[in-house]
């Protein structure tokens, strides 16, 4: 069956879309900057005080690669606190799991690792309420362990002859990396502009590449593998990561339910364990 | 020349033997499961093609790092191809022809690249090219950097592909057996020239069957190009690349690109294989081609 | 001496050694996997024997254990013709006789030329611009032929070059075979008696890797010692005693004949003589009653098989056989089964020693 509905079904969600969202679009954009943490934090926590001897069931939770440690971890205390529940995760590039969702991959709670993905899913009209920033990440300069071409600062990474290695100005990390290079007044001249934080990790723990920008939380997880050098800019990119309902769910309070883990106290806690920065 | 009238009026007959009624022994379901099967693949690319925005299709194909990928792809496969010649055509005669300890091991090492997902294939070319790697660590202390460069998009694709040349020559080189060969030398041809005058003549529409899989495969390499040459605009950002790329951004670039690369493989594929199936009877001389 | 050969296969239980004189042409025969072939391959090296050796006009083809010479097929100087022609499917035919002149190191116009005259040979000029595949069996054996020719080679090899030939086509290589292989040396294995007769000066006769029997082939077909032999020449054989100018069977039957004078002159052993009573299929009359009068040997058989043999039909019954024509079988109204006299004069039976 899937096989037919390929063709016509985003067709359906286009014109959709327009109906919805421009609605949604403006709700998010006057709801969601200033007042992230306080509305949410405080209602969210009783709910799920309130419901953990009732919920049950299964929620499907698709999450930006970079939440996989934490979000993991999260799911374990979710489960643990409501026992009748499993979560299943999917973790992968962000703009692969809205496509993945918007082509009707059942997910209930969709986080994304940057609010342009996010705005996808919000303009297929498939967020059920206004996302939630939860957390932020910054880059930072990484080298192989011996430091082969003595960098220590971002001007060096720049430098002609030295192997950089970014990621595509398509993909979030890269776009970051290209503003905070324009703030430090430097112009990169990358060997390869990689389609992944990963990919942009593999070269530079495999020793291929002199340096590599990648996030903050990305260079906590390698451990020893690589060496991170801060930026130390005035202005550094801040990316954020939001999270929302997917308007098709059907668990809703689940979803709510883990939302709300993630954005009260405890899931800080982990997430700031992981690197991550308060949203 | 009245013996030029022969051959043709006799290749007519033959072309018109083939398309009266025989016997073929096909069971009725077979079309209805093979139907199937065809849909499956057919359907999808249906399904993709119904995608493409065509008002924007021009714009969208032709933009700066859409024609940089194209052209970086059919380069780059073209040159790899070429490899898989110059390397597969010796590693299929031995393999089909000599007699030789570790034969069977040798053939089973060299398929390898078909069962092994690309990614791994780029991983075990970075630990033996790369800067750290078995081989690249003596490559860079002479001044030979291979990643990052558009060489090592040419050594992916050339791992991945040239299973298929090998494999599709070996099989061609054992169906038509030594015979001829033998023949050849009674004859007083030296091996080299049985080689180059006997074999490969005989062996051509497998040889051209197995480069064009090759090209094909090359076409659309991605994992091994990606863990092993990275991604740059016209260096190693190829097709497959460019639209996994395209797809964070632009969804309609990437099925617009996706397009073009399966016109360019289907364009290359049915203008290769219009050589005869019949190999033996259609190298027809020049003097007897209309 | 043109050729000396010796060679042993453990493998294939082969155990074989030839000569050849210059100019002479020598079949081998025998049963299928008997090593016929082997011989040829061995020659042209295409097949390696365990030990032995094979020197051809005194220059070595190989001599092995003791020994490690091993000429490559393309220093042997051997020509060779098998059963299929072989033609290179994607050369026409002048280019497949070129092919040979070319090898060798000569120019291209002269190999053409060469090969226009080797087509002229084999009578096959008008076949040189058609492909192997427009051709038909009888001509493409005779291009193969041609070819074959075309190195000029000391020793020409033909491996059954007429079995997978029709009967149409067969006679007229077989004319042009003789025309080529006079005063040539020359190998030719053969299931074919004709061949052998009509084109060898020898024969061998190769059994289970052994040379079973050798001689000139008249004297071999004429007096086969061995059963194949027998059953190639396509003769009655019978085995017996022999008496003064008869065989006396074990079943207690007399063949009268005539001894063969070569054989008559030798000193008589003392007692019983084996021997053997020989005579042509086509010496054979069918009757429907035993007939009266003239001195003719006479056996009551009962019919086996019919089949057709050149122009006659061959009637099987038990050990014996008889050529005769199909209006007689219509006439007489033969089939499997039937009892019937065959009847053969005195004059047609030989008798000689086992």
């Amino acid at each position: 069956m899937t096989l037919f509905n390929t063709s016509t079904r985003p067709r359906r969600l286009r014109l959709g879309a327009v109906a919805a969202g421009a609605a949604v679009l403006a709700l998010g954009l006057s709801g969601c900057g200033p007042a992230a943490t306080s509305p949410s934090a405080g209602p969210d926590s009783n709910a799920t005080e309130n419901a953990t001897a009732e919920l049950s069931g299964t929620l499907n939770v698709y999450a930006a690669a970079s939440l996989k440690q934490t979000f993991t971890e999260l799911a374990h205390e979710f489960e643990a606190k409501n026992p009748h529940v499993k979560v299943s995760l999917s973790f992968d590039g962000s703009s692969t799991l809205v496509t993945q969702i918007t082509q009707g991959a059942p997910a209930d709670v969709f986080a994304s690792a940057d609010s342009a993905n996010m705005k996808k899913l919000s303009n297929a009209g498939l967020a059920k309420d206004s996302p939630v920033d939860f957390a932020s990440n910054v880059l930072t300069l990484v080298v192989p362990p011996g430091n082969p071409a003595n960098i220590t600062t971002f001007a060096d990474a720049a430098k002609p002859g030295v192997k950089l290695v970014v990621c595509a100005p398509q993909v979030p990390c890269g776009a970051a990396a290209q503003a905070d290079a324009a703030g430090a007044g430097l112009t990169l001249s990358p060997v390869s502009e990689e389609l992944s934080v990963t990919s942009v990790l593999g070269k530079v723990t495999s020793g291929e590449a002199d340096a590599g920008l990648v996030y903050v939380t990305d260079a906590i997880t390698e451990g020893d593998k690589v060496r991170s050098i801060p930026l130390t800019l005035a202005n550094t990119t801040i990316n954020r990561y939001p999270i929302a309902a997917v308007s098709t769910t059907k668990v809703p309070e689940l979803a709510q339910g883990f939302i709300a883990l993630v954005t009260d106290s405890e899931g800080q806690k982990v997430l700031k364990n992981a690197g991550f920065g308060a949203p | 020349m009245p013996v030029l009238v022969l051959p043709k009026s006799n290749r007519q007959a033959a072309r018109v033997q083939g398309r009266t009624w025989q016997y073929t022994g096909v069971p009725k379901w077979i079309y209805l499961v093979a139907a199937v099967g065809a849909l499956f693949i057919l359907l999808p690319l249906t399904g993709m093609v119904a995608q493409v925005n065509w008002g924007q299709f021009g714009a969208l194909v032709t933009s700066e790092s859409s024609l940089a990928a194209l052209v970086l792809s059919l380069k780059t496969a073209a040159a790899s191809t070429a490899l898989c010649i110059v390397f597969g055509v010796p590693l299929a005669l031995l393999l089909a022809r000599a007699q030789f300890l570790g034969q069977r091991i040798l053939r089973a090492l060299i398929l390898l690249p078909l069962i092994v997902p690309p990614v791994v294939g780029g991983l075990a070319l970075l630990y033996t090219f790369g800067r750290q790697g078995l081989i690249g660590k003596s490559l860079t202390l002479v001044g030979i950097d291979i990643a990052f460069s558009t060489t090592a998009v040419i050594m992916a694709q050339t791992f991945v592909a040239l299973p298929f040349l090998v494999l599709s020559l070996e099989g061609t080189l054992r169906t038509a057996g030594q015979k001829y060969e033998a023949v050849a030398a009674t004859l007083g041809a030296r091996p080299g020239t049985v080689l180059r005058r006997i074999t490969l003549p005989l062996v051509l529409p497998g040889l051209i069957s197995g480069a064009v899989l090759s090209f094909a495969r090359c076409l659309g390499e991605f994992g091994a190009t990606l863990t092993f040459a990275g991604s740059l605009q016209g260096v190693t950002r190829t097709m497959p690349l460019e639209i996994y790329l395209q797809r964070e951004t632009d969804p309609e670039a990437a099925v617009a690109l996706s397009f073009l690369l399966i016109a360019v493989a289907v364009l290359v594929v049915a203008l290769t294989y219009r050589v005869p199936k019949s190999p033996l009877r259609a190298l027809v001389s020049p003097e007897a081609t209309p | 001496m043109t050729l000396e050969f010796k060679a042993t296969i453990a493998a294939r239980n082969v155990e074989l050694e030839l000569t050849l004189d210059a100019g002479e042409t020598l079949a081998i025969m025998g049963p299928n996997g008997a090593g016929k072939s082997s011989v040829v391959q061995m020659l042209a090296g295409l097949l390696k024997p365990d030990s032995g050796r094979a020197a051809l006009q005194g220059r070595a083809l190989f001599s092995l254990s003791p020994g490690t010479l091993w000429l490559p097929p393309h220093e042997r100087g051997l020509g060779v013709l098998a059963q299929d022609p072989l033609l290179f499917p994607h050369l026409n035919v002048l280019e497949n006789v070129a092919f040979g002149p070319r090898s060798q190191g000569r120019g291209k116009a002269d190999s053409r030329a060469s090969a226009a005259h080797w087509l002229r040979e084999v009578d096959a000029s008008e076949l040189a611009v058609r492909l192997p595949s427009q051709l038909s069996g009888g001509q493409a054996q005779r291009v193969a032929l041609a070819r074959a020719l075309s190195t000029e080679p000391e020793l020409l090899l033909l491996d059954e070059p007429m079995a997978a030939l029709d009967v149409n086509s067969a006679p007229f290589l077989r004319s042009l075979l003789k025309r080529v292989l006079a005063g040539r040396s020359a190998i030719i294995v053969t299931h074919s008696v004709l061949d052998a007769l009509l084109l060898a000066d020898r024969i061998i006769v190769i059994d289970g890797g052994r040379i079973v029997e050798s001689g000139p082939t008249a004297t071999v077909l004429a007096h086969p010692r061995s059963a194949f032999a027998a059953s190639l020449a396509g003769l009655n054989v019978l085995q017996g005693v022999l008496e003064a100018d008869s065989l006396r069977m074990r079943d207690g039957g007399r063949v009268t004949g005539r001894r063969i004078p070569a054989f008559a002159e030798a000193p008589q052993a003392v007692g019983a003589l084996e021997g053997l009573a020989a005579f042509a299929p086509s010496a054979v009359s069918v009757f429907l009653a035993p007939p009266q009068g003239s001195p003719r040997n006479c056996f009551k058989v009962s019919v086996g098989e019919l089949e057709p043999q050149g122009e006659q039909i061959r009637v099987r019954a038990g050990a014996l056989s008889a050529d005769i024509s199909p209006a007689a079988v219509a006439e007489l109204g033969l089939e499997p089964g039937a009892e019937v006299y065959f009847v053969v004069k005195a004059a047609e039976v030989v008798l000689y020693p086992a």
